[in-house]
C-alpha cells in the first residue's frame, strides 16, 4: 500500500498528489511513469512522474478526471492510500550537452514536461518554455515552469491569459524568427504533438515527443501499448515514452486510444449513477 | 491390501457439460471423488522400479502417494507429495502427464496409463478443503535469499529453499505473484484461488512476496546483494509476446495473447463492469497459433461470449503443440480449427478496426529443425475471413528489462540466460531457470528447474 501524502487541486478537474514511493523515488529520472492501481479490482492506469525526490522518498503525479478511475481517484484525499505503485518505468531520457532548449506543454502535458525542463535547467542549458491550456484556470505548473525557464510564453484557447490560440502558434513565431535549439521536447494531447511535430520538422531541430497509449502491464509483456515508430512496432512502455517525434505514426496512436471508448463511457456512467444513489461518499 | 483394479481405462473424471462451460469461467473438469481417486489408486501396480517417476522433473514419490490414495490414508497421500513438490494443486491441473509421468507408466504400453495427474490433483484438493496443515518450519540458517518473479520456477525454487530454512523473498511485478499462473491459465484451467493458497502455503513457509517490483527498474541484482541477500535466482520467464510482423497487427481488434489473458485473467476483465479493466471480443474471432496459450486464448474469447472462434495454425493437427486434453476440450466447446492456414495480412476498416483475416493455405514440405515436417504456401491460394478481433498466440520470447539492467550475465543467442545444468548463471551468486532459460516450455519444467536451483544454492551457501 502506497500512501498520499499531500493533495493539491491544480485546475478544475486536475489533481496533484504526492505519494510515498522511497524505493520509486530513489531510481526515478525525467521521462518515465508509474502505473497505479487504486484497489481491488481496479485496473492499472499509466501516469507520468511530474517530480520526485529521492530524499523524502517521494513522487510527484498529476492526472485530469477524465473516466471512471481517474474520477475515482481524485475522490481520495491525502492519508488515504493507494493499493499499488508501480515504478519507475519507462526509458530516461537523456540530453547530451544542450545549450538551449524549447519546451512545450499543452494542458495536463506541461506535468510530464516539468521534469525534463528542470533537469536541463539544472544542467546549465538555456531553457525556453511554451505552455497552454483551453482556458486561464485550467493551465498548470506554470510557477514550476517558469523557475526553470529563462523565458515562458503562456498561451489560452479563448485568450483569458497569455497569448490568444495554441502553443503551436507561438513555436510556428520562434521558428519563423530564426531561434535555434538543440531540441525541441513536445507533450500533450497526441493532436498537438503531431501538429507540433509537423511544423517543427523542416528546421532540422531534433523533436522529442511523449507518447500516452492505453497501457495495462507496462513493463513489456502485452504489447496494449505499441505504437509505430519510423516503420517499426515499438512498445512505449519499455521503448518509449519518449520518441523522435518525426518518426511517429501519431494518427495511428490516435486510432488505437479510441479502442474503448464505449468500454470507458460504460464503467463511467456506472460509476456515476452508483455514487448519485448513494450518500455516503459524498 | 487394497484391492486391485484391473479396468484398461482410466477412471473418468467428471467434467462441466460442453455447452454450459462454453458460457462461464468455472473450472471445467470437477476432479475425482473420493471412490473415484480410490478406484483409479488401485490400477496402480506399485512397481519396485517406478518409470513413471523417471517422468517427474520434481521427483514426486508417485506409487508411494498413489498407495496411500488406494488405502484411503489421504493426509499421508498429500504430506508425500508435498515432500517433493510445493504446488501439486496447479501440477495436477495443468502438467502435460501424457508426456510426462503418465508417458513412462508401464500400464500405458497396453492400456491408459494410471490417472497419476488426477490423483495428484485429488490429494492436494481433499488438503484444502481439510484446512491445510502449517508445516514444521525448519531452523533459521540466517541467510537471505532473493528470487525474482513468482512463476512456476520462483515459487518452488522459493519453497525449497524456505523449508531448507532460508530467508526468502520473492520480488514480483506485478500486484499479484504466480505469473503465468494467474495472468495466462484461465480460470476455468486453474482456479485463482487455488493459486493464491498455494502462494499462501509458501508464506506459511516463511517466504515473503513484495508485489510491485519490477526488477531491473526498481531495484537491480547488484542492489540486491548490497541489501545483504547472498544468492540470486531469477525465474521471470518469456513473457515478451511476438508478432507476426504482416501488415495491420496494430488494427483496433488485435491482441497478443498475452496482453488478451492478461485482461481477462489477472485483471478479471469477465467481469467489467464491475471490475475497471475491459476486453473487446467481436462477434468472429480469429486466434493464430496452435499452443495451449492459443487454446486458452480462444476458449476464453468463446466465454466472453463470441458467436464464432477460430483457430488459425499453419501446420496441421498432428503437429499442434497443445495439449490433447485441451485441444479435446476445445473441440467439444465448438471451436473451429483452421488447419494448414497462415495468415498474411490483416484488413481493417476505415476507423482501423479489424474486419478479416487474410490468409494462405499451407502444404507440409520436409521436416525442419524442430523435426516437424514445415508448412510451405500454396501460391495463389489466399483467402480473407470476417473477423472482428484477432489474438496472435504464436509465442513469446525473453523480456530484457532486468538482463539489461544486470551487468556480468552471459546469454544464449536467442536472448536467453545461459546456466550450467544446476542452474548456475555467469554471475556469481545468480542462479535462473524456467522459461528465460529455456524459452517458452512448461509449468511442471519450469518449477524442475526452480527445485535443482534451490539444491544447488544450498550446497553454495553451505559452503559460504
Amino acid at each position: 500500500m502506497f500512501q498520499i501524502i499531500d493533495k493539491k487541486d491544480l485546475a478544475p478537474s486536475i489533481k496533484q498528489f504526492v505519494v510515498d514511493a522511497p524505493l520509486v523515488a530513489q531510481k526515478a529520472r525525467p521521462g518515465q511513469f508509474i502505473i497505479l492501481r487504486i484497489k481491488e479490482g481496479g485496473e492499472r492506469i499509466p501516469l507520468t512522474i511530474a517530480d520526485y525526490d529521492a530524499q523524502k522518498g517521494t513522487i510527484t503525479i498529476v492526472f485530469q478526471e477524465v473516466g471512471k478511475t481517474t474520477k475515482e481517484l481524485g475522490t481520495l484525499k491525502a492519508g488515504d492510500y493507494l493499493a499499488d505503485f508501480v515504478g519507475p518505468l519507462g526509458k530516461a531520457v537523456e540530453f547530451s550537452n544542450h545549450k538551449k532548449v524549447l519546451g512545450i506543454g499543452g494542458g495536463l502535458g506541461v506535468a510530464p514536461l516539468y521534469p525534463k525542463l528542470k533537469m536541463l535547467h539544472e544542467n546549465g542549458a538555456e531553457v525556453i518554455s511554451i505552455i497552454g491550456a483551453k482556458t486561464a484556470d485550467m493551465l498548470i505548473m506554470e510557477e514550476e515552469i517558469k523557475a526553470v525557464s529563462d523565458k515562458t510564453y503562456v498561451c489560452t484557447d479563448d485568450g483569458s491569459k497569455g497569448r490568444h490560440g495554441f502553443v503551436t502558434v507561438v513555436l510556428k513565431e520562434l521558428l519563423e524568427q530564426g531561434e535555434k535549439f538543440d531540441e525541441i521536447i513536445i507533450i500533450g494531447p497526441p493532436i498537438l504533438m503531431k501538429i507540433g511535430t509537423e511544423i517543427a520538422k523542416p528546421y532540422n531541430i531534433p523533436i522529442m515527443v511523449s507518447l500516452n497509449p492505453i497501457m495495462i502491464d507496462g513493463t513489456g509483456m502485452c504489447g496494449g501499448c505499441r505504437v509505430t515508430v519510423g516503420g517499426e512496432t515499438k512498445f512505449v512502455c519499455v521503448d518509449g515514452p519518449a520518441f523522435d517525434g518525426t518518426k511517429v505514426d501519431f494518427d495511428e496512436l490516435m486510432k488505437r486510444l479510441q479502442t474503448y471508448t464505449g468500454e470507458e463511457k460504460l464503467a463511467l456512467d456506472k460509476y456515476q449513477s452508483e455514487r448519485g444513489a448513494c450518500k455516503c461518499h459524498q | 491390501m487394497p484391492s486391485i483394479n484391473r479396468s484398461k481405462t482410466k477412471t473418468p473424471m467428471p467434467s462441466q457439460d460442453a455447452k454450459l462451460r462454453s458460457k462461464n469461467f468455472n473450472e471445467v473438469a470437477l476432479g475425482y471423488t473420493e471412490e473415484d481417486a480410490i478406484n483409479e489408486a488401485q490400477r496402480c501396480l506399485n512397481c519396485k522400479k517406478p518409470s513413471c517417476m523417471q517422468g517427474c522433473p520434481v521427483q514426486v514419490q508417485i506409487p508411494r502417494f498413489i498407495k496411500y490414495i488406494a488405502e484411503k490414508n489421504f493426509e499421508s497421500a498429500i504430506s508425500v507429495i508435498k515432500e517433493t513438490n510445493s504446488l501439486p494443486a496447479i501440477c495436477g491441473r495443468v502438467c502435460p502427464q501424457e508426456e510426462q509421468c503418465e508417458q513412462k507408466c508401464v500400464l500405458a504400453k497396453r492400456a491408459d496409463p494410471v490417472g497419476i495427474g488426477r490423483l495428484e490433483r485429488f490429494a492436494a484438493d481433499w488438503e484444502r478443503q481439510q484446512g491445510v496443515k502449517i508445516p514444521d518450519k525448519a531452523n533459521p540458517i540466517g541467510k537471505k535469499v532473493a528470487v525474482i518473479g513468482s512463476g512456476p520456477a520462483g515459487l518452488t525454487c522459493a519453497g525449497d529453499l524456505a523449508k531448507l530454512g532460508y530467508d526468502v523473498t520473492v520480488f514480483e511485478a506485478f500486484h499479484e505473484p504466480g505469473g503465468v499462473l494467474i495472468y495466462g491459465i484461465p480460470e476455468f484451467r486453474l482456479p485463482k484461488e487455488i493459486v493464491k493458497q498455494e502462494v499462501d502455503f509458501l508464506k506459511k513457509l516463511g517466504v515473503k512476496v513484495e508485489t510491485d517490483m519490477v526488477m531491473g527498474k526498481v531495484l537491480t541484482v547488484d542492489d540486491i546483494f548490497k541489501k545483504g541477500y547472498e544468492a540470486v535466482f531469477i525465474g521471470t520467464g518469456a513473457g515478451l509476446p511476438k508478432f507476426m510482423k504482416i501488415p495491420g497487427e496494430n488494427y483496433l481488434g488485435v491482441y497478443s495473447a498475452n496482453e488478451f489473458l492478461t485482461r481477462i485473467n489477472l485483471m478479471k476483465a469477465y467481469k467489467f463492469p464491475e471490475t475497471d479493466t475491459p476486453v473487446k471480443v467481436g462477434r468472429k474471432v480469429a486466434v493464430v497459433g496452435g499452443g495451449n496459450v492459443a487454446m486458452d486464448s480462444a476458449r476464453s474469447a468463446l466465454r466472453m461470449g463470441a458467436e464464432e472462434v477460430y483457430i488459425v495454425y499453419r501446420r496441421s493437427e498432428s503437429e499442434m503443440p497443445a495439449r490433447k486434453e485441451e485441444f479435446e476440450h476445445a473441440k467439444e466447446e465448438g471451436i473451429i480449427f483452421k488447419f494448414l492456414t497462415n495468415p498474411t495480412r490483416i484488413i481493417g476498416d476505415e476507423k482501423g478496426w479489424v474486419k478479416g483475416l487474410e490468409c494462405i493455405q499451407m502444404e507440409l514440405g520436409e521436416p525442419d529443425a524442430s523435426g516437424r515436417r514445415r508448412p510451405v504456401p500454396i501460391k495463389g491460394s489466399e483467402f480473407t475471413l470476417d473477423m472482428d478481433t484477432v489474438v496472435i498466440a504464436i509465442g513469446t520470447g525473453p523480456n530484457p528489462l532486468l538482463i539489461e539492467a544486470t551487468e556480468g550475465l552471459k546469454l544464449n543467442k536467442y536472448g536467453y540466460i545461459q546456466t550450467d545444468e544446476d542452474g548456475r548463471t555467469s554471475k556469481e551468486g545468480v542462479w535462473a531457470g524456467g522459461d528465460i532459460v529455456t524459452g517458452s516450455a512448461t509449468v511442471i519444467l519450469a518449477m524442475g528447474a526452480g527445485k535443482k536451483a534451490a539444491q544447488s544454492i544450498h550446497e553454495y551457501l553451505q559452503g559460504k
